[in-house]
C-alpha cells in the first residue's frame, strides 16, 4: 500500500511541476498587469486543485495499467513471429499479414482519442459556444474516427516505406478543398481538433506502435520511420470534423 | 455536488470503456493470452476514472473561468501590447517544460547524431535537444500571438492556415530527410492537457468580449496555429544547423 501511495505522490509532484510555470504566468499577469482580483477566487482555486489531483491520478493510472499492457501488445502484434514472416521476407509481399496491425492501429487510435482529456475540454467549450448545436459526442466521435483513420494510414506508410511528406501534403490539399465547401462556423473548430487530439493518452501508445513496426519490418529504420504517426493523427480529424459538419448540414436541409 | 460527481464518474467510465474493450479483445482473442496483473490493471482503471472526473470538474470550476475572465479583463484594459505579451508568455511558458516535447527533442538529437548532422557525443546532443525545445516553444508563443491578433482583427482563419501549409510544403524539400518526421510530429505533441483548455477559453473569451466577433468562428483556432508553426520552425532549425 505504501508503495502505491508513494508512486501516486511522485505523480502528484510531477504534475505540480508541469502546472507551476502556467500558474506563475497567470498569477503574474493577473496581479501585476491586470491588477484585478479574480472573481470567485475560492471556486477557481478549488478548480485548480481538482485539475492537479485529477491529472496526477489520471497519469498514474495510465502508467500503472494501460501503458504497460498497450505497449506490450503493440510489440507483440508487430513481432515477426506474430506477423508470420522470416527476416528475409519483404513487407510488400505480406501486406495481408499486417491486417491485425491495421485493425489494432484503428481501434487504439479511436479508443484513446475518446478518453483524451483535452478533447473533452474542447468539446464542452464548443457545446457552450454553439448553444448546444454542436453535440460533444458527435464532435468527439468525428475526431476519434479521424485519428483512427490517420493512424491506420500511418502504419500502412511505415509498412510500405513511402515518404511521409507525400501523404501529409496530399492531406493538406484535401483539407483546403474541404474548407471551401464546409460551413463557415465549423472551420476554426475543425482546424483546432487537429492539435488537441494527440496528448496524454494517445501519444505514448501510438509511439510504441510506430517504433515496434519500424524496428521489425526489414528495411525500416526505427529512428527515421518510427516517426510520423502523430502527424497523421493531427491531420485527419480536420477532415472528419468538417465532414461531420457537412453531413449534418446536408441532413438538416433534406429534413426541412 | 456528490450526485454530480457520481455522474461524472459514470461519464469517465464510459469514456474509458472503448480502450478497455480494445485491449481485452486484442489480448484475449487475437494474441490469445491471459491478461497479466489483473488486480494492478483494475486499480489503474479506478485511478484513471477518478482522475478524469476530477479533471473535468476542475476544468469547469477553474481553468475555463480564469481563461475567459482574463480575456475579458484584457479587453477592458484595452492594451494590445500587454495582451500579446501575455499570449506569448502563455504559449512559450506552457510549451518549454512540456514532457512530451522534452521526450521528442531527445529523440531528435539521437536521430541527428546517428545521421551525422551533429557530432555524436552527449554534449552536442544535449545542446541540440535544448535548442530544439526552445525553438518549438518560441514557435508556439508566436503562434498564440498570431492567433490572438487574428481574433482582434477578425481575419478569416483559412488564409493564415493556407500560408502556414505553403510554408511547410516549401521547406520540406530543403529540410534534412532525418528531421521531417520529427518536425511533422512536433506539431501534434506541443499542446498539453492544461494548455488546451486555457488557450481555448482565452480565445472564446476574447471573441465574446470584442464587438463584431463571433465566438464560434473567431474564438477557436488558437490551437490550430500552435500545431502548425512548430512544423515550420523545426524544419527551419534542421536546415540552419
Amino acid at each position: 500500500m505504501s508503495d502505491l501511495l508513494l508512486s501516486l505522490w511522485s505523480a502528484l509532484l510531477a504534475t505540480i511541476d508541469d502546472i507551476l510555470p502556467i500558474l506563475a504566468i497567470l498569477v503574474g499577469f493577473q496581479v501585476i498587469v491586470l491588477r484585478r482580483p479574480i472573481p470567485n477566487f475560492k471556486q477557481v482555486l478549488l478548480g485548480f486543485l481538482f485539475v492537479l489531483l485529477g491529472l496526477a491520478f489520471f497519469l498514474e493510472g495510465l502508467e500503472r495499467a494501460l501503458f504497460p499492457l498497450g505497449k506490450l501488445m503493440a510489440k507483440q502484434l508487430t513481432a515477426p513471429e506474430f506477423l508470420g514472416f522470416s527476416g528475409e521476407a519483404t513487407a510488400s509481399t505480406h501486406w495481408h499479414a499486417f491486417l491485425w496491425v491495421y485493425l489494432f492501429a484503428f481501434s487504439i487510435g479511436f479508443s484513446t482519442t475518446v478518453a483524451e482529456p483535452s478533447l473533452i475540454a474542447v468539446a464542452i467549450k464548443a457545446q457552450q459556444v454553439s448553444a448546444g448545436v454542436i453535440h460533444p459526442w458527435g464532435l468527439r466521435i468525428a475526431v476519434a474516427l479521424g485519428v483512427a483513420l490517420g493512424i491506420s494510414l500511418g502504419t500502412f506508410r511505415i509498412v510500405t516505406g513511402t515518404p511521409l511528406a507525400y501523404y501529409i501534403i496530399a492531406g493538406y490539399v484535401l483539407v483546403l478543398i474541404q474548407t471551401w465547401f464546409a460551413p463557415r462556423a465549423i472551420i476554426a473548430l475543425a482546424y483546432d481538433s487537429g492539435g488537441v487530439t494527440t496528448s496524454t493518452v494517445t501519444v505514448p501508445l501510438v509511439t510504441a506502435l510506430g517504433l515496434g513496426l519500424a524496428t521489425h519490418i526489414p528495411g525500416r529504420n526505427p529512428l527515421l520511420d518510427g516517426f510520423g504517426l502523430i502527424a497523421f493523427a493531427s491531420l485527419f480529424p480536420m477532415m472528419t470534423v468538417m465532414g461531420y459538419a457537412q453531413l449534418s448540414e446536408y441532413w438538416a436541409k433534406r429534413r426541412s | 455536488m456528490l450526485l454530480q460527481f457520481f455522474r461524472a464518474l459514470l461519464d469517465s467510465l464510459r469514456d474509458l470503456a472503448p480502450i478497455l474493450g480494445v485491449i481485452a479483445f486484442f489480448q484475449l482473442v487475437v494474441l490469445g493470452q491471459p491478461i497479466p496483473n489483473l488486480g494492478e490493471l483494475l486499480w489503474g482503471v479506478v485511478l484513471v476514472v477518478v482522475g478524469l472526473s476530477l479533471f473535468v470538474q476542475g476544468l469547469k470550476l477553474g481553468l475555463f473561468p480564469i481563461g475567459e475572465g482574463m480575456a475579458w479583463d484584457f479587453a477592458a484594459k484595452g492594451s494590445v501590447l500587454w495582451l500579446l505579451l501575455f499570449a506569448f508568455a502563455l504559449g512559450f511558458g506552457t510549451t518549454v517544460a512540456e514532457p512530451a516535447l522534452i521526450a521528442i527533442a531527445d529523440e531528435a538529437a539521437e536521430v541527428a547524431a546517428t545521421g551525422g548532422m551533429i557530432p555524436d557525443h552527449s554534449q552536442a546532443r544535449e545542446d541540440y535537444a535544448e535548442g530544439l525545445r526552445y525553438t518549438v516553444a518560441l514557435s508556439v508563443g508566436l503562434a498564440i500571438v498570431i492567433g490572438v491578433l487574428r481574433i482582434l482583427r477578425g481575419w478569416p482563419i483559412q488564409y493564415l492556415i493556407i500560408l502556414g501549409y505553403a510554408g511547410v510544403v516549401l521547406l520540406t524539400p530543403f529540410a534534412p530527410e532525418e528531421i521531417i518526421g520529427i518536425a511533422y510530429d512536433s506539431g501534434g505533441v506541443t499542446t498539453s492537457t492544461i494548455t488546451v483548455p486555457l488557450v481555448t477559453a482565452l480565445g472564446v473569451g476574447l471573441a465574446s468580449s470584442i464587438e463584431g466577433r463571433n465566438p464560434m468562428t473567431d474564438g477557436f483556432g488558437l490551437i490550430a496555429f500552435a500545431s502548425l508553426t512548430p512544423i515550420i520552425f523545426v524544419m527551419g532549425y534542421g536546415i540552419l544547423l
